[in-house]
């Protein structure tokens, strides 16, 4: 058996959630929530010390979601984990609603940082990881980029700053699906080489496939011994992965599924939770 | 003789002598610890301060990070980058989360003197008292600066400070109690009321010495909360004398008179002016000098209240 099926169950799960709250809020980011389910589904149900029934816990470890478009999957995980029923979810974009259009720390429970304005929460993420060296704790920190706002100037501001104070209790994924609002990265705005780029700021760099769990782990355990400094890894992948319909495609960054089309796509990811 | 000190100085003190006191006191700089100041705080507690080099997005980007694990970050640069340059990092990452983030800026309006336009905030107030969950305030000496460090320390939310870079008078002395939120009467009058913040309160405070010789009665008003505003201690001066003159080193659009207009047009319609740049930039040059050239002189103030009364008489 798949030592990683268990994992793979909760990814498809939060794939599911995904869709049912965004065809219900009618608006969101579906593409780059799809293409973090494995992401958020090894650090919140394997990698990180958190808990649920004390989501302000000093000693936690922290997540960012730099890019809080992706708010849907980060939502999706947290209510997976129990920090607020699943019911919530339907409620995601409405008035009155706790789940804001992007993360917002005062309304969530278990959203560590408000996040939405591109880029800050990588700044956020090294004060964060700043107070843990300052308190000896032994908490870990981890953020996500994604490789549209790896184009902010902030982004190469915290970058600098996160090398300069040796944060080695920082680990940030990259989830590079090539694809913005308005293209391909490479059309829009190249970033590459940049892996390259970050090693030249002085992280520690892994390339991996954001898909998989093998490879996502093998690069949390080389962070966590990468000693002196903060690791980045950066994490191939899918934009819309798991709906065939979207992957890849531009259109669907930002574009809620019609009853139709939610259906279509539940069918898919279904069929891979019923396998 | 009276004593002068530049705020700045006096925010240095604070920084260390809080240092020893709370723990969680954190300071942050963006390559300008010399001139803000903070490089007091870094001798005494070098493991406790953090250089972000020039880099302000970042500075205050870090500082929301450090406040979200308890820490009370002071973040310091020049006014016009602390604000300009990182104005949508404070009003995403600070103000929206009402994380316990102080931002005090040296170096506001035209004081800064010869370093010339770039580097003289003069909208400072007005992007900050903008910002839900902001308090704003702007201490008139080095005695209130001192005392409005300490209370910003305290306040547990987003807290803007104004501070300058010249020497000024100090014109309080160690009894004098601030509280945010509270304005103060330093002096009686019922002719009309100078309304002063920051570095202005002192002109101020000559100008109403110079129109009491000339016998009228003045009252001097500090407000070193810009917001949240005393409306009381305004309306109360509107009530009980003719006509109010605000004085700042700011903008006339957005600061301290703007604030004022809008009490007393709400509350207390009275005949006011407002001293402060008139919506233009800076220069270069000596400090006073450029306080007399855009109207921020004593002699101005005290043509412009002289100026207002006989209005008020016609």
């Amino acid at each position: 058996m798949d030592k990683y099926n268990d994992l793979k169950q909760i990814a498809s799960k939060l794939r599911i959630s995904i869709i049912e709250m965004l065809q219900e809020a009618k608006s969101g980011h579906p593409g780059g929530s799809l293409s973090a389910c494995e992401i958020l589904t090894a650090l919140y149900f394997k990698e990180m010390r958190v808990d649920p029934n004390n989501p302000q816990w000093p000693d936690r470890d922290r997540f960012v979601l730099s890019k809080g478009h992706g708010a849907p999957v980060l939502y999706a995980a947290l209510a997976e984990k129990g920090f607020f029923p699943k019911e919530e979810l339907m409620s995601l974009r409405k008035i009155d609603s706790m789940l804001q259009g992007h993360p917002d720390m005062k309304d969530t429970p278990g959203v560590d940082m408000t996040t939405g304005s591109l880029g800050q929460g990588l700044a956020a993420a090294n004060g964060m990881a700043l107070a843990g060296k300052l308190d000896n704790k032994d908490y870990r920190v981890y953020a996500l980029i994604g490789d549209g706002e790896a184009q902010e100037g902030i982004i190469w501001e915290a970058a600098m700053c996160a090398a300069h104070y040796k944060l080695d209790n920082l680990t940030v994924f990259l989830d590079h699906n090539g694809l913005q609002i308005d293209g391909f990265n490479r059309d829009v705005m190249n970033i590459e080489p940049i892996d390259e780029k970050f090693k030249a700021f002085g992280w520690h760099v892994i390339n991996i496939d954001g898909h998989s769990f093998e490879e996502i782990f093998a690069a949390l355990e080389e962070a966590k011994k990468t000693k002196g400094k903060p690791t980045m890894i950066i994490a191939k992948t899918v934009k819309g992965k798991g709906v065939s319909f979207m992957e890849n495609q531009v259109g669907w960054h930002g574009k809620a599924p019609s009853q139709e089309e939610a259906k279509k796509a539940l069918d898919e990811i279904g069929g891979v939770v019923n396998d | 003789m009276t004593k002068m000190i530049a705020t700045r100085d006096a925010y240095g003190e604070a920084l260390k002598e809080l240092g020893g006191i709370n723990e969680d006191i954190v300071v942050l700089d963006a390559d300008l610890s010399g001139s803000t100041k903070t490089a007091v705080f870094q001798k005494e507690y070098p493991h406790r301060f953090f250089n972000v080099g020039i880099a302000e997005q970042n500075l205050i980007g870090t500082a929301a990070g450090l406040a979200t694990a308890g820490k009370i970050p002071f973040a310091s640069t020049f006014a016009v980058f602390a604000t300009g340059r990182a104005y949508e990092i404070i009003r995403n990452s600070v103000a929206y989360p009402k994380l316990n983030v102080k931002i005090a800026a040296t170096h506001a309006g035209l004081t800064v003197g010869e370093d010339g336009a770039t580097h003289q905030a003069l909208e400072d107030i007005s992007l900050m008292r903008s910002l839900p969950n902001m308090v704003v305030l702007c201490p008139a000496d080095a005695v209130e600066t001192k005392k409005c460090i300490y209370k910003a320390a305290e306040y547990k939310g987003p807290v803007y400070i104004r501070l300058g870079r010249s020497k000024v008078p100090v014109i309080l002395d160690e009894s004098y109690e601030f509280e945010i939120g509270k304005g103060v009467q330093l002096k009686e009058g019922n002719d009309i009321s100078l309304v002063a913040t920051g570095v202005m309160v002192a002109k101020a405070l000559e100008a109403a010495k110079i129109l009491e010789e000339e016998g009228i009665s003045v009252r001097v008003i500090n407000i070193s909360t810009i917001k949240p505003i005393d409306k009381d201690i305004i309306i109360k001066a509107a009530k009980e004398t003719k006509a109010i003159v605000t004085v700042e080193e700011h903008s006339i659009i957005g600061g301290l008179g703007s604030t004022v207009a809008e009490v007393l047009s709400e509350n207390c319609p009275t005949i006011m002016e407002r001293i402060g740049t008139m919506d233009t930039f800076g220069e270069s040059g000596d400090a006073e000098e450029l306080l007399e050239k855009y109207g921020l002189g004593v002699e101005n103030i005290v043509n412009k209240a002289k100026k207002l009364l006989s209005k008020k008489m016609d």
